[in-house]
This record gives structure tokens, sequence and C-alpha cells, in this order.
């Protein structure tokens, strides 16, 4: 049996799955009914001076038929009392004492990051996450990704809190910056036990093309807001990846974006993760996909060999790396099983148009499957992925007979690299 | 247990829904709303979490998603295949409120199913031993549902059986296009895999053991022995060669062989064994017409049945009340009729003869509520067992569930009985723990 339990950071929880800060962590009775459903942690949402939001406060992108594949809010820290926050963390941590709840701060002065990480620590907070991510409605105050695109900022609010806390501290990091390594480093510098990303990202979620206004409307008007849902786990996992893989950075991570289900857990902890934060799919789908969650993960593991959360994180690393270390002399080209085949000429069209021309009607006017020129296919995967039927096109290695060089060996050692193939 | 010959007629049927391939059931799973409360777990009686096991087959977690139902309906391999999910939890899909086509949820019960079956996924274990013994009379669904329960709990279980096989009328009456006698055994099989549950079969109940000596050797008594032989018809010919029970000529056609060498078939009834025959009868090769007392609308068989077997050429007689039979050198040739009015009065001067060499007795299955009826407290209705809620009869610690005690429904319906039963049974013997 696979152990799912998890320490991030000396943060402790029965498996890795958190509720990020965010409308599913707002109050005690929800947290409590997460719980309910398996949830091994919740990161409280935003305390700070309690503010007044709008309505509405959330957009979502529809793709294919599936809504919500993107989702956008501006919905600010928390609106209810600290009182009522402080009484329902310490009533939710006497009834779950296993389960980790990591409370999110945002506050201004030296003064009120003490006060605030003191009551947060006398109701029972099991760590801190100090939210430098926020990019909207806070940031225009001094706050949220405001201090997270400052590494200096971000070092010196990480070093008070760090004075003042007991508790292990994560710094929730924005991806809203050009490359998150600085400010990775900035929140080690300010001596923060450990990292969470991503916040949202900046976004304007869509336009009423009847009435002029862009979405979430609000009145007659809209604002910028946070990016969410599946749609960003990959820009999540790259900065995720990039803290990871970083010999000088070495800080726990607790990876946040686009998770709906164990499988992109399993990437997010592969990547570096110790926990893995979730919001949006919860907002759309309830508490209830966690049990799925543990489920798959004790699954994925016991079939993997894993015995322990430990055994996984960054094990995708060592394969994660520069595009000048690639094998250049590695080649693949598309082959189509015409027994699965449908005939909808997807892949034809998408390489013709978007790629190499080099997948071709069938020369037998009655055969709909579609030929590849093998001398011509560069491997590019586009067929691949426009494809319907799963397993259909498979990209096969070609043995073309050159060693392994990579763009730097060759610029480096002269490593010899094998003719560039479609580039006519 | 003896096992099935082979060359059975039932052989020549295909699967009339083809099993999903992984790439379908995705395509399938991921349209799937996932309901809150949804109106598909209300719809199955053994209360499936429909959403749950469906999500859990779009994320790829097809073992979880196995377990979910397994959890909830342990012959949900079966119910798969056999369930009327038209009317059940299919018909209750919120699609069908939006005009959206509903969510294939048999299909892909079969999907998840079927895995756990082919990678021998077992989930289950006996509970450490509790010293208490169940019987169990009759090894169909509701018994095989129930002992299974029972030995997850830790109780000792004796399936008692009078037929040589298991499964009941899975194994012995479910349409073969649905799903195969082979296929009925394999789940048995697999239901036994957890250990533990004795079968006694070729034992009737109480004329090989009486129901004192049940009593004395075990802590509570399931009773589930279905229902009995086919009704017959009164009238002239009754005994002639060729005329037959449904039911009878089913189990036959399912584990042996029946003679399709028939220039046509007569089924006699309106319900859903009477729609079977008919499409059994038809896929067989044989011209078939159904010979029902009333009409097209009010027939109590599904509609969907009777759609499909009028695709493969049935045809029917409607209003049509059989008063005997017509034969030659003790072999029939026909059935005598008279049609029936609006008000279900024969119509004077209307009589006639249908020609058929086979007629099958589709009319109902007598009740063996009686066989019980000797047991203090144990009280009939209409020759059903009268029970509790939960399954719990007049006389204590005395269970019943399935076809005895609802009178003949769907097989999820007995599964639902024997779960439920065992729960109750279990309750009953740890002193409600």
């Amino acid at each position: 049996m696979p152990d799912l339990s998890t320490n991030c950071a000396g943060i402790k929880s029965p498996n890795p799955f958190w509720l990020a800060s965010a409308p599913p962590a707002n109050s005690g009775a929800q947290i409590q009914r997460a719980f309910d459903h398996g949830w091994g942690g919740a990161v409280w949402k935003t305390l700070g001076t309690p503010i007044q939001n709008v309505s509405s406060r959330f957009g979502a992108i529809a793709y294919g038929g599936h809504r919500g594949v993107g989702f956008n809010n501006i919905e600010l820290i928390t609106d209810r009392p600290l009182d009522v926050n402080f009484r329902e963390i310490y009533e939710t941590k006497k009834k779950y004492p296993d389960h980790a709840i990591i409370v999110s701060l945002m506050v201004e002065t030296r003064e009120e990051w003490k006060e605030i990480i003191k009551r947060s620590e006398d109701a029972g907070a099991d760590g801190l996450e100090l939210n430098f991510g926020c990019p909207h409605g806070m940031c225009e105050r001094g706050m949220g990704s405001a201090v997270g695109q400052e590494p200096a900022v971000n070092t010196r609010i990480t070093g008070w809190a760090k004075e003042f806390a007991n508790v292990p501290v994560l710094v929730k990091l924005t991806p809203n910056v050009g490359d998150i390594l600085p400010h990775g480093q900035a929140a080690k510098a300010g001596g923060a036990d450990g990292v969470s990303l991503i916040n949202t990202i900046k976004s304007l979620i869509g336009v009423d093309i009847d009435t002029f206004v862009p979405q979430p409307v609000v009145g007659n008007k809209s604002t910028n807001g946070g990016y969410c849902g599946a749609a960003v786990r990959p820009i999540a996992l790259h900065m995720v990846g990039q803290l990871a893989r970083d010999p000088s950075f070495r800080l726990p991570i607790s990876g946040i974006g686009g998770v709906t289900n164990w499988r992109d857990a399993v990437e997010f902890i592969l990547l570096g993760s110790s926990s893995v934060q979730v919001c949006t799919e919860v907002m759309l789908k309830g508490y209830r996909i966690v049990e799925d969650m543990i489920e798959g993960l004790d699954t994925y593991m016991a079939e993997k060999g894993f015995e322990t959360i430990d055994q996984m994180v960054g094990r995708a690393i060592p394969a994660y790396s520069e595009w000048g270390n690639l094998d250049i002399n590695y080649e693949s080209i598309a082959k189509i099983d015409a027994d699965a085949c449908i005939g909808c000429n997807r892949c034809m069209v998408a390489c013709h148009d978007g790629a190499h021309q080099c997948i071709h009607p069938n020369p037998d006017p009655t055969k709909h499957v579609p030929v590849v020129d093998e001398d011509e296919c560069v491997g590019c995967n586009l067929c691949q992925i426009v494809c319907p039927v799963e397993g259909c096109i498979s990209m096969v290695e070609v043995d073309n007979g050159f060693a392994p060089a990579s763009w730097n060996q060759h610029i480096s050692d002269g490593a010899v690299v094998r003719p560039k193939k479609g580039a006519h | 247990m003896r096992e099935l010959p082979e060359g059975r007629s039932e052989d020549v049927f295909d699967d009339y829904k083809p099993a999903y391939t992984t790439n379908q059931a995705r395509v399938e799973a991921n349209r799937c709303l996932y309901c809150h409360d949804a109106p598909c777990i209300q719809a199955c009686p053994t209360g499936i979490d429909i959403p749950t096991f469906i999500r859990k087959i779009a994320t790829d977690n097809v073992r979880g998603s196995a377990k979910t139902i397994f959890d909830s309906n342990i012959l949900g391999m079966s119910c798969a295949r056999v369930c009327p999910v038209e009317v059940l939890c299919v018909g209750d899909c919120v699609y069908n409120e939006m005009g959206v086509p509903p969510i294939q949820i048999g299909k892909l019960q079969r999907y998840a199913t079927d895995a756990a079956f082919s990678q021998e996924w077992s989930f289950y274990e006996a509970g450490e031993s509790t010293g208490k013994s169940v019987g169990i009379v009759g090894g169909g669904p509701a018994g095989l549902s129930a002992a299974h329960r029972l030995r997850r709990f830790g109780h000792a279980v004796t399936i008692y059986e009078k037929r040589d096989v298991l499964g009941g009328l899975n194994t012995t009456g479910v349409a073969p296009y649905k799903m195969p006698a082979s296929r009925s055994v394999q789940e048995v099989e697999w239901v036994m895999g957890i250990g533990g549950i004795e079968v006694k079969t070729g034992v009737s109940v109480p004329s090989d053991i009486s129901w004192e000596d049940l009593e004395a050797q075990h802590d509570a008594l399931f009773i589930c022995f279905g229902l009995g032989p086919d009704s017959r018809l009164a009238g002239d010919g009754a005994d002639l060669e060729g005329v037959e029970g449904a039911v009878d000529w089913i189990e036959r056609m399912k584990l042996s062989t029946v003679d399709v060498a028939k220039t046509r078939c007569l089924v006699i009834g309106g319900g859903n064994t009477a729609l079977d025959c008919v499409r059994e009868a038809c896929g067989l090769g044989m011209p078939t017409t159904m010979v029902y007392r009333g009409t097209e609308e009010k027939m109590s068989g599904y509609a969907h049945e009777w759609a499909a077997a009028k695709q493969l050429g049935a045809t029917a007689a409607w209003q049509t009340q059989p008063t005997g039979f017509v034969g030659e050198g003790g072999k029939v040739t026909g059935v005598k009729a008279v049609k029936l009015d609006d008000a279900k009065q024969p119509i004077p001067g209307s009589e006639h003869v249908l020609e058929g060499d086979l007629v099958l007795l589709a009319i109902g299955q007598s009740k063996l509520g009686e066989l019980a009826a000797s047991l203090d407290g144990v009280t009939l209705e209409w020759g059903r067992i009268q029970c509790d809620e939960h399954g719990e009869t007049g006389h204590p610690g005395v269970f019943v569930g399935g076809d005895c005690r609802n009178g003949g429904k769907e097989v999820v319906n007995a599964v639902a009985h024997g779960r439920d039963a065992a729960i109750a049974i279990h309750a009953r013997l740890t002193g409600g723990n």
C-alpha cells in the first residue's frame, strides 16, 4: 500500500491534495466539508483587512463544448471579519488535527504582519502562505503581485514573516513575471521554508460583443482579473519545473495551476511539488473530485512501485533540459495505423497547411487512409495531435545511423549533426 | 456446479450493444455532466454512484471506476448488460431534458466492469470470521449479492440451489444478445472469488432439506428462490408437442439446444419475457408472431424491446385471446383464438386459428411462496413472501429477496434486495453493530 501522506516544507498532511486559497477555502464549514470528502489540507482564503467585493466576479472560456477550460476571477481576499475567520480556523483545526491548515495572509506594514501571524498561529495554523501573487485589486493597493514582482520587497516581507512566525512559511509566487527564478530566490533569501506557485495570471477573459463591455460584467464596466483553470497548467508546470531544477534553489514547492484530476497532480509532483493545490476544478465540480484523485494516485503509485510521495517528487526533473542539450540526431516519423484510421484527413490538412506538407491523399482513390512521405516527415507531432483516434498515429523512432549529438555539443565539440529534413 | 456444454443454441447471437473501445468510452465519459445527487443514481435500484464512476473513466482511473460500481452492486458486470437502462438510469439522464442524447451509462458500466474481469482486479476480502452462519436458499442474483456481502462481514455462507448451475436467471433466462450464459457463469466465479461461500447444488428446499434443518444449521436464512414454472394455458390441446413454457424454452436454448427448424413461432403474452422470446425466436431464424390480449400501447413489455423485435421482422396479433390449440399427430399446428374488443370481451364470430408449430407461453410464472408458508409468521400476498423494508419476514431471522418477494422484477432489484438483506442480517447477528 503506497503512503500518500506528505510533508511539504514541514507542513504534514494525509495526502498531497490541498484546497488552494480561494472561494472553496473561504470558511470553516466549507473546509470541514472538504476534509470529510478527503482533502488533505487547505490554504485558508487570504486574510487581511476585509474588503468589499463586486458582482459579478467570475468569467470562463468555453471551448469545444467544455465550459470552464479557462477561468478568471476578480474576487479579492476575505470579506469576512477576521475574528470569525480565526475562530473557525481554531474550530476546524481542533476537529481535524491531522489535516493541514495553512493560512494565507496579505497585509501591508510590519506591525500588521506581526499581529496577523500571531493570531494565525494562536488559532492553530500549521503553516502560513504569504500571498504575493494576487494580480487584481490588491496589487493596486501595493500588495499581492505588487510584492511578488519586486524581489527586494518580497525578500523584505518574507523576512518579516520569518521573524515573527514559528510555523513554516510558504511564499506564493505570481506568474506575472518574465522569469520566475529571481522571485523564488528572493523568497529564499527572505528565509522562506517553501514556495507555492502559480497564483493567477493577469487576464481579460472576454468582451460582450453586443454591449461592448468586457467580462465579467460589473454594471457597465469590467476589469482585468486572474486567469486559472486547466488552460494555465502548462504555464504553471513550466514555472514549477524552472524552480525545481535549479540547483541553487532547492526549496519545497507546493504546485498550483490547472489541476483537474490525479493525473495532473502527478505531473506537478514529478516536476518537484510535494503538495498540490486545487481551486478551479473544485469550483466547477465540487469537493467530491478528491476521492478519484486519492484513488487514482494510489493506483498509480502502486503500479509504478512508489511507496511514498517523496520518491515521486521531481522524478521528471532530470529529463527537463535546455533546448541546446536535446539530441538533434534523434529522429522520429509518423506512422498511420490503416486499420484504425477513420478517414477524416485531419492529419493531411494539418500537415499541408500547418506543418511540412508530407502527408498526402492515398494514391488509390478507393482508399481513405492518407500516406506519410517518410523521406519528408520531420516528426513534428502535429498529425498525432489532430488525429481523433487515440493510438492511430504513432511517432516511431528511426535509426538514421547518427550518434546522439546536441546543438551545444555541435558548437563546442563539432559533434556531427544529421542533415536537415524538410528544409527546402 | 457443472460446466456449460459447447454448441448451445444461444451461440448464434451476437452482442446487440457492442462494447466500447477505450476511445469511445472516454468520449462518452467526458460528456457526462457529473451531476450532484444525480437522477440516474436515484433511478438505479442499487444506487450506484454513476457520475463518480463515469468521471473515473474520464480521468483514466478505470480500476477505481469499477470499484465504485461494485461497492454498490457486486453484479455490476451483468447489470451493465441486462438492465433496462432506457427506463432506469439512462431514461433519467438530465440530458433528456435538454434534448441531447443521454449518457450511455450501461455501456460505460460495462467498459469499467469488463476491465475489472479482464485485468482480474479484486477489491474485496472476506471479513474476519464471526462464527455465525447464514443459509441462502437460491443461487440467483439476490442470493449471490447477499452471499458476497455477508462474506465481507465475515459470516459463513451456504447457498442451496436446486439447479446444477448458479446465477439464476442471469444464467438461464437473460436474452443471449444481452449476455450469454457463459458470461454469467464467469461472473458467478468472480463473486465466488471472495472465498468461503459453500454451494450445494441440486438441493431443493424444503423437499430435500427442511426449514427446520436449515434453521438448526444456520443463524439466519435468506430466501431468494425466485419464481416457479411457466403458467400454462387451459384449453384443448395444451399438452401437444411444441407447446412450451417460455422460461423453460429459454433455459434450454441458453444451456443446451432447442429445435430451430420450425416454420412459425407463436409467442403468447405481452410482457418482457414474451418480447425476449420473440426476439430470440426471430434471431434463431423462425418467423414469429406475438399474440397478446391487449393493445400495443398498453403492453407491459418495454416499448424499446418491441421496437427492436419489429426490426427483426416480428409481427403481432393484438387484442387476440388464445382459446386452445390445434394439432396433428400429437404436434401443435396452431392456436385457436378470438379477437377482443376494447373492454377485453370476445367479439362473437371472430374465432380463428393462428398457424404455428412452436407455441411459447409467456403469460407469467407461478409463485413459490407456498414453499415457505410452513415457517411460523411467514405471510404471503398473491404468492409473494411478505417482509419489512429490510427484507425480514414475520419469522425472525428469516429474510427474503428477489422475485419471490417482488413477484418478478429486474436483476438489479434482486441485487439490491440481497445486499440490503445482508446488511440487515449482519445487524441482527451482531446486535446492531
